[in-house]
């Protein structure tokens, strides 16, 4: 993979170009004129004009994961996935078409690439949850284009929020749905371990994304099975480059990795749980 | 707009506030355009203390109505790891360098001065009197004797300017800064955070790790204009002057009331480039009155 991808310094505008409602999502696509390519698992500080207009909040700019990244002669469309539960993303998710968004990215440290994979062994598998498909859509897309062979699992609550099935067009991909409406009853958790039975699973490379307990039970799956995982996190932050140190998540050996800088794409293995103190929020 | 300030020759007057920017991550994140475009006069480090520090249990956040709370909790690598790692990195910047520095007892602030003042990559030292999130850091700030007494004891330990960073959580912050000046301080900065305590609204818990925090961001500025104003009225040393510096014009009002310098702090979390467009912003005003409304 590219590895990490610095950003331009200092936060930049770009056009939402399209934004459209997908279930309970939005998927909007903002042309970024100046910004390189970002590498899957990398994220953005999103902010609206008028951002902080309302009742002075929201204040800071938001992480996002980009989900899909398309260059044209006129620069990187980037895709952002977006559920309106707070006052920033409620802000993103009103975005129309023309409107201004604030970025600043890439951020952040990307996936890796899958070590070379045993054949007959399950091989790299993409687990994304909910909101958390954004990054696993792009780097799904990515190792289709290197041809690198990898499942994908998702799992959605319901029949509305499967709408970022979109993002994964044809791909074959695994469905779990909490309330049964679509693919297995159940979690996309419940996949992964019908994924990693057999002998191969230690040579399986794991790619997830998805809420913290969802994380956490890939990074028990995966410990248990002897798998390598990555884990793309979420956790409060106000920066996105390593200043505010608001982003704390224990690392396995002790102390604090700021997600931000060191991930948000962490090894399964540095950290202690994927159950952070602040995050899902 | 070059400065003159405690001894140091600065081309513009933005600084960043300790803390708000770490150059070393930024030059991580953006490459060589952070260096080419560095968007403050002076660097002023993170504060370090003696030993390591892992810092405060998560979560360390909480946004507020025009601003946010945050209980970082100091993590640094320790007076050792800095010098060893940090500084020779932070030595290349294209500008001055000061050194934050705090302890829990005199003794270990000695060492930091020492230390720290024997190296000539640092052009000044600020001294921490004044971080509301660990326990011991608050008691010097809030009291003029003990400032003196502190500041006295240090004074001695280094010719590097020391600027001394006032808590606005004391009643006469006037009071303290002249303490400061009278032992030997060659520059004051304010302020820094103001204590605040959030509470999760699903739970009515506190929501930050360490319980409580401090608040920052522009909700913060007409509180640290009017501290700025009545220390600067009061010292005869230079005043750094922050809190909610978000534009040129905002920057202006604290030049205005007598400090001579300002800082960038919760901005840069909104905008890596906040601290550039403040001084481009303030250059433009070159000149101009405030449109000050004083009641």
């Amino acid at each position: 993979m590219t590895g990490r991808v610095r950003a331009p310094f200092g936060a930049r505008e770009c056009e939402v170009v399209e934004r459209r409602e997908t279930g309970g999502y939005v998927v909007f696509t903002a042309r970024d004129r100046e910004g390189p390519d970002p590498a899957p698992g990398q994220f953005y500080m999103l902010a609206t004009d008028g951002w902080g207009g309302d009742g002075g909040r929201p204040f800071l700019p938001r992480a996002f994961s980009v989900a899909t990244a398309a260059r044209d002669d006129r620069g990187v469309r980037l895709g952002f996935l977006v559920e309106a539960v707070g006052p920033g993303t409620r802000a993103l998710a009103a975005l129309k078409a023309g409107a201004a968004l604030r970025v600043c990215g890439p951020l952040g440290r990307p996936f890796s690439e899958p070590r070379a994979l045993v054949p007959g062994a399950p091989g790299a598998i993409l687990v994304g949850g909910g909101i958390g498909i954004a990054p696993i859509a792009i780097l799904r897309r990515h190792f289709s284009m290197r041809a690198i062979p990898a499942r994908t699992l998702l799992g959605f609550r319901d029949r509305a929020h499967a709408g970022g099935l979109e993002l994964f067009e044809c791909q074959e991909v695994g469905l779990a749905s909490e309330d049964g409406h679509v693919g297995h009853r159940g979690y996309v958790t419940d996949l992964l371990e019908v994924a990693l039975k057999g002998e191969g699973a230690a040579s399986a490379a794991v790619y997830a994304c998805g809420p913290p307990a969802m994380l956490e039970a890939v990074r028990s799956i995966c410990a248990f099975r002897g798998a390598t995982a990555e884990l793309a996190m979420e956790a409060p932050m106000a920066c996105g480059y390593g200043a505010c140190f608001g982003c704390a998540v224990p690392r396995a050996e002790g102390g604090y990795m700021r997600l931000c800088v060191d991930g948000p794409v962490v090894r399964a293995d540095q950290i202690e749980t994927a159950l952070v103190a602040g995050s899902g929020h | 707009m070059s400065i003159r300030i405690a001894g140091l020759t600065l081309e513009h007057p933005v600084l960043n506030g300790s803390g708000t920017f770490d150059a070393i991550a930024a030059r991580r994140a953006f490459g060589d355009e952070l260096g080419e475009r560095f968007p403050f006069s002076a660097f002023v480090s993170k504060t370090i203390t003696p030993e390591p520090r892992a810092g405060n249990p998560p979560p360390r956040l909480f946004e507020t109505p025009s601003g946010m709370v945050n209980s970082i909790g100091l993590p640094n690598k320790g007076l050792a790891g800095f010098l060893d790692q940090d500084l020779p990195e932070l030595a290349e910047l294209p500008v001055p360098l000061v050194v934050s520095v705090m302890a829990t007892d005199r003794e270990g602030f000695s060492r930091l001065v020492g230390a720290v003042g024997a190296r000539d990559e640092v052009a000044a030292i600020e001294l921490n009197v004044s971080c509301p999130n660990v326990k011991s850091g608050l008691i010097v700030g809030e009291q003029p004797a003990e400032t003196l007494a502190l500041c006295e004891a240090l004074r001695p330990l280094t010719a590097k300017p020391l600027i001394v960073k006032l808590t606005p959580n004391t009643a006469d912050p006037a009071a303290v800064a002249l303490a400061a000046e009278q032992g030997g301080a060659d520059a004051v900065s304010l302020i820094n955070t103001l204590r605040a305590t959030a509470l999760d609204p699903a739970t009515g818990e506190p929501w930050l790790g360490a319980g409580s925090g401090g608040l920052s961001g522009p909700a913060v500025r007409p509180l640290a204009l009017d501290q700025v104003r009545r220390v600067a009225a009061e010292v005869g040393v230079p005043v750094i002057g922050m809190g909610g510096i978000e534009s040129g014009a905002d920057a202006l009002e604290f030049l205005t009331l007598g400090a001579q310098a300002v800082a960038v702090g919760t901005a840069n979390f909104r905008d890596p480039g906040a601290g550039e467009r403040v001084r481009r912003e303030l250059e433009g005003l070159r000149g101009q009155a405030p449109a000050l409304h004083l009641n």
